[in-house]
C-alpha cells in the first residue's frame, strides 16, 4: 500500500514547497505551543522553587498529586476546558472555545504539573548541597529562590524542553477544545489525525517527519544557547 | 561583573522572547474577524471535501467565514445543546426532529442526500453481494459470523447501522460484532487491517486512500439513503449565537445557488451528494 520512503517524499516535498497552509499550521502549532511553555515556565519554576524550599502541612500530598498530574491524559485535560469555555459552561461569556486560546489554557495544564513537579525536584537537591553555604551569607529563603533557580539553570532548561515536548507532542486537548479547525484551530497534531482518518497515509507520516524536526529544531537551539552559555562560564 | 553582565543578557533574552510570542498571539487575534459562524457538522461532509468546496462559494456571495467543527452526529448535537455552535448540518432525521421538538431548534430542512454502502472483504465471505436487501446482507453477515466493524461512537452512521441490525433482526453481538468507538476514517483503517465488513457513508469511501483489501460490496437500497438536514438554531435557548449569519448559511444551502454548488461537487468523477431540498 504504502511504504516509507513514500512518507520521506512526502515530507520533503512539503516542506520544499513551502506550501503556505503548511506554514500556517506549523506557526500555529510553534504558537500555540510555545506560549503555553512560556507561560507554564512563568508559573512553574517559581511554584517549582517554593515547594522544594517551604515546608508546610500537606506539602507531601501536594507533591504526590503534582507528580501524578504529570499523567493527566490530555483527553481529559481537554474535556475540561471544554467544560470549562463551554458556552453552558462557567467561563463561557468568554467565548474562547474553539480559538487557539482556548488550545493555550489546555495545555499550560498539561504542561504545569511537569514544569514544576521536575523544578521542585532539581532545587530540593541542589538546595540540600548548598544550604550550609547559602544560609552562612545570610539569605532569606525568599532571596535564595532566584539564586537556586538561576544556578539549576542548565537543568532547567531540560525541564522545559520536556514540558514543550509533551505539549507539541499531545492532540487529545486541542482537538477538542480548538475543533480542528481549517485555518483557525488546525495544528500539526490534529492535521495528522485527520490525515489519518482520511486514509491518506503517507501524508499523514510525512507530516509527523516535519513536526518531528520542528522539534529537533527548538532543541537544538535551545541547546546550542545552553552550551555557548556553559562556554562563556568557563 | 562578568556575572552580572550575565544576568543581564539573560533577562533581556527573556523580555525579547516573551515580547515576541506575545506579538504572536496579538496577530492571532487580529486574523480573527467578526463576521464568522461555527457550525458542527459530521466527518463525512468534511473529510470527503465537501466543504472545501462549497464554503469559498458561500464567502464569496456572503463576505461570511463557516468555521467546520466536523465530529460525530452526537457529539455535534452535544456541542449545539450547550451553545457552542451556530449552526448545525448533520445526518440523523430522527435525531433532528427531537432536536426540534425538544426546543433547541427553530426549523430543520432537508438539503441533500448520499448513500451508505456496505465494505467488506474482497473474497466477501458471507456471500452479501448478490444479497436482495441490506437487512439480508446484514442477516448473511451475522449468520457467517464473520468480522464487523462499527462505529460503536453513536454517529449518524452508527445509529443508522443500529436500525439496519434491527431491520435485519439481529442483535448484533459477539465475537465477530467489533465496536471501535471511533470516526469513520479511522474505522475503515481498522477494518481494513483486519479484513471486516464495515457500514460506510459513500463520500468518505470514495475519497478514503488505504482501503487494502476492501471492496464495496452492496448498494443501491432505499433503506441506505442517507438525508442531511440543516438546523436553524433557537435563539431563545442562546441569544449569544450569530442567528443573522446562520440564518443566511441556512438559507444559502437551501438556495438554487448552494445546492448548485453540492450538486457540482465530485470526486474521481462521481457526485457523492444529491441536493433535494424542497424550497
Amino acid at each position: 500500500m504504502f511504504d516509507d520512503t513514500n512518507a520521506f517524499q512526502t515530507a520533503l516535498s512539503l516542506i520544499m514547497g513551502f506550501d503556505p497552509d503548511l506554514l500556517a499550521i506549523v506557526a500555529l502549532s510553534l504558537r500555540v505551543s510555545l506560549s503555553a511553555v512560556l507561560i507554564a515556565t512563568l508559573i512553574g519554576l517559581p511554584l517549582g522553587a517554593a515547594l522544594a524550599l517551604w515546608k508546610f502541612p500537606g506539602r507531601g500530598t501536594l507533591i504526590v498529586v503534582l507528580n501524578a498530574f504529570m499523567g493527566l491524559p490530555p483527553v481529559v485535560a481537554g474535556l475540561t476546558v471544554y467544560l470549562l469555555l463551554s458556552r453552558a459552561g462557567p467561563l463561557g461569556e468568554l467565548g474562547l472555545l474553539f480559538t487557539p486560546t482556548a488550545m493555550v489554557i489546555a495545555q499550560v495544564i498539561l504542561v504545569l504539573p511537569i514544569i514544576a513537579a521536575l523544578t521542585r525536584q532539581q532545587i530540593e537537591e541542589l538546595h540540600g548541597d548548598y544550604h550550609e553555604q547559602l544560609r552562612s551569607m545570610g539569605l532569606s529563603k525568599r532571596r535564595m529562590m532566584p539564586t537556586l533557580l538561576w544556578d539549576a539553570r542548565f537543568g532547567l532548561m531540560t525541564v522545559i524542553l520536556a514540558g514543550f515536548g509533551r505539549a507539541s507532542a499531545e492532540v487529545g486537548a486541542v482537538m477538542i477544545v480548538g475543533g480542528n479547525i481549517d485555518g483557525v484551530t488546525r495544528v500539526m497534531t490534529t492535521a495528522i489525525v485527520l490525515e489519518t482518518s482520511k486514509g491518506d497515509l503517507p501524508l499523514a507520516l510525512g507530516l509527523g517527519i516535519v513536526l518531528l524536526g520542528l522539534v529537533a529544531l527548538v532543541n537544538a537551539a535551545a541547546y546550542l544557547i545552553g552550551e555557548s552559555a556553559r562556554r562563556r562560564l568557563g | 561583573m562578568t556575572e552580572r553582565r550575565k544576568g543581564k543578557m539573560h533577562k533581556t533574552g527573556l523580555i525579547l522572547a516573551a515580547s515576541g510570542l506575545a506579538g504572536l498571539s496579538m496577530t492571532t487575534q487580529a486574523t480573527e474577524g467578526e463576521d464568522f459562524i461555527i457550525l458542527a457538522s459530521t466527518t463525512s461532509t468534511e473529510n470527503s471535501g465537501l466543504f472545501d468546496a462549497i464554503l469559498p462559494r458561500f464567502t464569496a456571495a456572503t463576505g461570511i467565514e463557516v468555521r467546520v467543527v466536523a465530529v460525530g452526529t452526537g457529539q455535534a448535537f452535544e456541542i449545539a445543546r450547550r451553545g457552542d455552535a451556530d449552526s448545525l448540518l448533520v445526518h440523523d432525521t430522527e435525531g433532528e426532529k427531537r432536536f426540534v421538538a425538544e426546543g433547541y431548534a427553530t426549523e430543520r430542512a432537508d438539503v441533500m442526500v448520499n448513500d451508505f454502502v456496505v465494505i467488506g472483504p474482497g473474497d466477501d465471505p458471507a456471500d452479501i453481494a448478490d444479497a436482495d436487501t441490506v437487512a439480508d446482507a446484514f442477516a448473511r453477515i451475522a449468520e457467517a459470523e464473520a468480522p464487523f466493524a462499527s462505529r460503536g461512537d453513536d454517529s449518524g452512521t452508527n445509529r443508522a447501522e443500529l436500525r439496519l441490525w434491527e431491520a435485519a433482526g439481529v442483535a448484533p453481538e459477539g465475537g465477530w460484532y467489533r465496536e471501535l468507538g471511533s470516526g469513520m476514517g479511522p474505522t475503515l483503517n481498522t477494518a481494513a487491517g483486519m479484513d471486516a465488513y464495515v457500514l460506510a457513508d459513500r463520500a468518505s469511501w470514495v475519497a478514503f486512500a488505504n482501503p487494502q483489501g476492501l471492496e464495496l460490496l452492496f448498494e443501491g437500497d432505499e433503506a441506505l439513503f442517507n438525508q442531511y438536514g440543516s438546523l436553524l438554531l433557537s435563539a431563545e435557548r442562546h441569544s449569544h449565537l450569530k442567528h443573522d449569519l446562520a440564518e443566511r448559511w441556512h438559507q444559502w444551502l437551501l438556495s438554487e445557488e448552494g445546492q448548485q454548488a453540492i450538486g457540482d461537487f465530485q470526486i474521481k468523477g462521481q457526485q457523492l451528494f444529491f441536493p433535494n431540498a424542497t424550497k
